[in-house]
């Protein structure tokens, strides 16, 4: 996405990323980004929550008029409500080293099977 | 002091918002993929001011989100950029395959990730001119190459049809 906003940019385009993943965004380096500091997700407020809609909606409509530099980063203030998702998403630790390790060589071994499939001479 | 159930002046020994750039590298390290990915990251970041009051403007919207009715059928196609005309009736998206925290919430209310509505609603109020009569899939592309040699000049070239001023784009 941060990569699609930048080519827009260089062709002449205003853009503005709502988004959750700061690091990934700043990373890659946009004009114009409203990070709001929530599970992946909902970059444009909660579900059904219309008035936060309404402000982070707003807040990108300023911060492309605002803006007068690149790497405009606006935080929204609004939070998720508790914290635990921030440690729970991707999570890795003693109780699911070795069941991520089976999932990888699962999929793995289907990929692989897959190719083979492809491979495979029509007939 | 408390303040929204949270405590104020807290310290802590890491950043507070989530790098995921560290959180994907050492879970699929932990899958045992080898080779982490590698981010895109440029010194240089263009620049386009707006060239006319925000009352003035045709807004477009961007979504990672994927079409369903593509990708409902044939799984092959997942990736498929698209337009898509807006109409009274809400479109059916797919995101699914995003990697999105599918324990903490979900997708359901499409304005929360694509605010079409909300967008209509200032629209409406004069905020900004109008809604760009379509808006655009970038589903979200595991080659950076293919997103800026194929995705991002086609996405281009349709903003340039619906003759748009300005765009959000919003990531899932």
């Amino acid at each position: 996405m941060s990569l699609v906003a930048r080519h827009l940019e260089e062709n002449g385009l205003p853009t503005v990323i709502m988004g959750s993943a700061r690091d990934i965004v700043e990373e890659c380096g946009v004009a114009r980004f409203v990070f709001t500091d929530f599970p992946l997700g909902n970059p444009c407020g909660k579900p059904w929550d219309v008035e936060m809609q309404r402000k982070i909606v707003g807040t990108a409509l300023d911060t492309l008029g605002r803006a007068w530099m690149p790497r405009a980063t606006v935080q929204t203030p609004f939070r998720w409500g508790n914290d635990e998702w921030r440690d729970a998403f991707m999570r890795v630790d003693e109780s699911n080293r070795e069941k991520l390790a089976q999932e990888g060589e699962e999929r793995r071994r289907r990929q692989a099977e897959a190719k083979a499939d492809r491979q495979r001479p029509e007939g | 002091m408390v303040t929204g159930g949270f405590p104020m002046n807290q310290r802590r020994a890491y950043r507070s918002f989530v790098s995921y750039i560290d959180r994907s590298r050492e879970y699929y390290a932990a899958h045992g993929y080898a080779q982490p990915y590698a981010w895109a990251t440029h010194p240089d970041v263009p620049f386009t001011p707006l060239q006319k009051p925000l009352s003035e403007c045709r807004i477009g919207l961007v979504t990672t989100a994927g079409r369903e009715e593509l990708e409902g059928a044939s799984q092959g196609r997942t990736r498929e950029l698209y337009a898509m005309p807006i109409t009274s009736t809400a479109p059916r998206l797919y995101t699914a395959h995003l990697a999105w925290d599918k324990k903490a919430t979900h997708t359901d209310d499409l304005d929360s990730f694509l605010p079409l509505n909300r967008l209509a609603e200032y629209a409406a109020e004069g905020r900004i001119a109008s809604v760009s009569p379509r808006f655009y899939g970038v589903p979200t592309e595991y080659s950076q190459g293919k997103t800026i040699r194929k995705d991002a000049p086609q996405l281009l070239k349709w903003c340039q049809e619906d003759r748009v001023d300005a765009m959000l784009l919003s990531a899932l």
